[in-house]
């Protein structure tokens, strides 16, 4: 695990362990930075704890009692650890948003699913909120398809633009990570390219960590890779050397489908 | 016997014809359950039907307007339901009042709030008891409490009350199922971006499950409507020949609130009244009252399926 890069930090995780509240170890001592306008990609098979280990970095085991962090994610460039008990997970999920495996709109326009993030940061100016929405849906890549019926039910769109809409609500709010959980698992191979071309261009704003079961994409869309199995980080290094040149013979058999 | 001369039925080519009957045997079995089970749909529903076709049939000559406009009589023919619907009428008001708020509350406290353990399930099996506590229990709960404990008297407020208390453990239960119907992944969206636990329930909990809330808000001022026992038991008068005051004035501040502690009688009262007397022109009465009570509660449980379609159809997961 030696990834030499002259880029900087954006966070990382020291010695991070976690377990469910059903006493169950999912992570054990994952320690891994993520560097700025990259997209790190998780792999690893069901189970591994690749989830689990995205999930930490927004707080979302925090809804539900009895999860336990221990560990450190610290976030640059201000140093704060995010899973310490004095930061409260809305503020976390302030700075990191995420994006789910199948999309999850609300019920609401495609208007205010992309508003809502500014909304419960209080924003209440119209034409700000307008804006926001405007560039969020561009971001998204979805501007040109629903910029004429905004106020449309979300619902009423493809399975691959909700999901483009669900990045653009998680965009709206400028966060300086975005998390993405299986993103395409629930998209044909077209909407899956239109989410990999995205998130590609979403590089340049921001810093990118990918859980996928797709190899194929991790290889296509990261710029580094890990591989978990059992909770544990066998090895992250450049994507290139990871499904070329794995130092890991664990590594090598899951990447050529010896199993997993 | 060997294993290898074992003949399995497994081989369809084989036993084609057999494999065919079996088949035939086995759906015989679908078409018994049907049958039975619309024979037993339909005698629900044919009971019900006659029931009411009876009601409206002897109560036909009584169905006018004034058997509205009038109150009770000694003379069979003029008396009316006046007060009786009124008096429906506000307990209705009080009932909703109470029964909505607190069962909504509690409802979302228990899902969205309360942490998860052996109290919360204790309090989950009581509501659902409490459910199915008799009616007339409630009327004499309501009657050492509201009436002799706090002095409010036999009034429209203690009815009221005792209603909303009665139809609160539906209204939580019918909140509760319909918050629940929301997928995780909604809330953890919501979530994603930041939001408290309150702007959850506020900005999507509430707004996605309003539809099955009124459903059951509806449902349960049915109910209320067509009890009996427990106004009895607080000692609703049966004989009312005027109004309370009204709620609305004319003057600043509009609103008067002296009709809370009148007197009064409400429609299943009324009819029970008309029903016990020996006179059978009163029965007439009494059945042209059921068939509007029944009426009534088919009116609002339908409003309550339209609106659940209506408030769903925009919604789905």
């Amino acid at each position: 695990m030696a990834i030499t890069t002259t880029t900087p930090i954006k966070a990382e995780s020291r010695n991070l362990e976690f377990f469910y509240s059903n006493g169950n170890r999912a992570l054990k001592g994952i320690t891994m930075p993520l560097y700025e306008n990259k997209i790190t990609a998780l792999i690893g098979p069901s189970g591994c704890g690749k989830s689990t280990f995205l999930r930490s970095f927004n707080r979302m085991h925090d809804l539900y009692p009895g999860n336990r962090y221990q560990g450190e994610i610290v976030m640059h460039p201000d140093n704060t650890n995010i899973l310490a008990p004095g930061v409260d997970p809305i503020e976390v999920r302030m700075r990191i948003s995420m994006v789910f495996q199948k999309p999850n709109p609300f019920p609401k326009s495609i208007y205010e699913n992309v508003a809502y993030g500014l909304r419960v940061r209080g924003e209440t100016n119209k034409r700000m909120i307008d804006d926001k929405v405007e560039e969020a849906l561009k971001g998204g890549a979805l501007w040109e398809e629903v910029k004429d019926r905004l106020h449309d039910l979300a619902f009423n769109l493809s399975g691959g633009q909700q999901q483009r809409l669900c990045i653009a609500r998680a965009l709206a709010t400028d966060p300086e990570i975005m998390l993405f959980d299986e993103p395409t698992s629930a998209l044909d191979p077209m909407a899956t390219a239109n989410i990999e071309e995205l998130m590609n261009e979403l590089r340049n704003k921001l810093t990118i960590l990918v859980v996928t079961h797709n190899m194929q994409q991790a290889a296509r869309v990261s710029d580094y890779t890990a591989y978990m199995y059992l909770g544990e980080l066998i090895e992250y290094d450049d994507t290139d050397k990871i499904f070329t040149n794995p130092s890991r013979k664990e590594t090598e058999d899951y990447i050529t489908g010896k199993f997993g | 016997m060997q294993p290898s001369q074992l003949k399995t039925k497994a081989s369809v080519l084989e036993n084609l014809e057999a494999v065919r009957a079996m088949i035939k045997r086995h759906k015989l079995n679908d078409y018994i359950f049907s049958i039975v089970g619309l024979l037993a749909l339909m005698f629900a529903l044919i009971t019900l039907f006659v029931l009411f076709l009876d009601l409206v049939m002897d109560g036909y000559p009584r169905f006018g307007l004034e058997f509205f406009s009038e109150f009770p009589s000694r003379r069979a023919g003029r008396a009316g339901l006046l007060s009786a619907w009124v008096g429906s009428a506000l307990v209705m008001l009080v009932t909703f009042l109470t029964a909505v708020p607190m069962g909504v509350a509690a409802g979302l406290y228990l899902e969205e709030y309360a942490p998860k353990n052996w109290f919360s399930d204790l309090i989950e099996i009581n509501v659902s008891n409490l459910a199915g506590v008799p009616s007339i229990v409630y009327g004499l709960l309501a009657l050492s409490l509201f009436v002799y404990i706090l002095d409010l008297g036999q009034s429209i407020l203690t009815a009221g009350l005792t209603l909303g208390l009665l139809i609160l453990p539906i209204v939580i239960v019918s909140t509760r199922e319909a918050i629940r119907g929301i997928p995780i992944a909604i809330r953890e969206a919501a979530y994603a971006v930041g939001a408290t636990k309150w702007q959850v329930v506020h900005d999507h909990v509430l707004q996605y499950s309003y539809g099955g809330i009124l459903t059951g808000v509806i449902i349960g001022m049915a109910r209320a409507l067509g009890e009996t026992a427990p106004i009895i038991t607080i000692g609703a008068l049966t004989f009312i020949a005027f109004l309370p005051p009204t709620p609305i004035t004319a003057e600043p501040p509009f609103l008067n609130f002296e009709w809370l502690s009148s007197g009064f009688t409400v429609l299943p009262i009324q009819m029970f009244n008309w029903l016990s007397r020996p006179d059978h022109a009163f029965h007439i009465n009494a059945a042209a009252t059921g068939a509007i009570i029944i009426l009534v509660t088919l009116l609002m449980n339908g409003t309550a399926i339209y609106l659940r379609y209506k408030i769903r159809k925009n919604i789905k997961w």
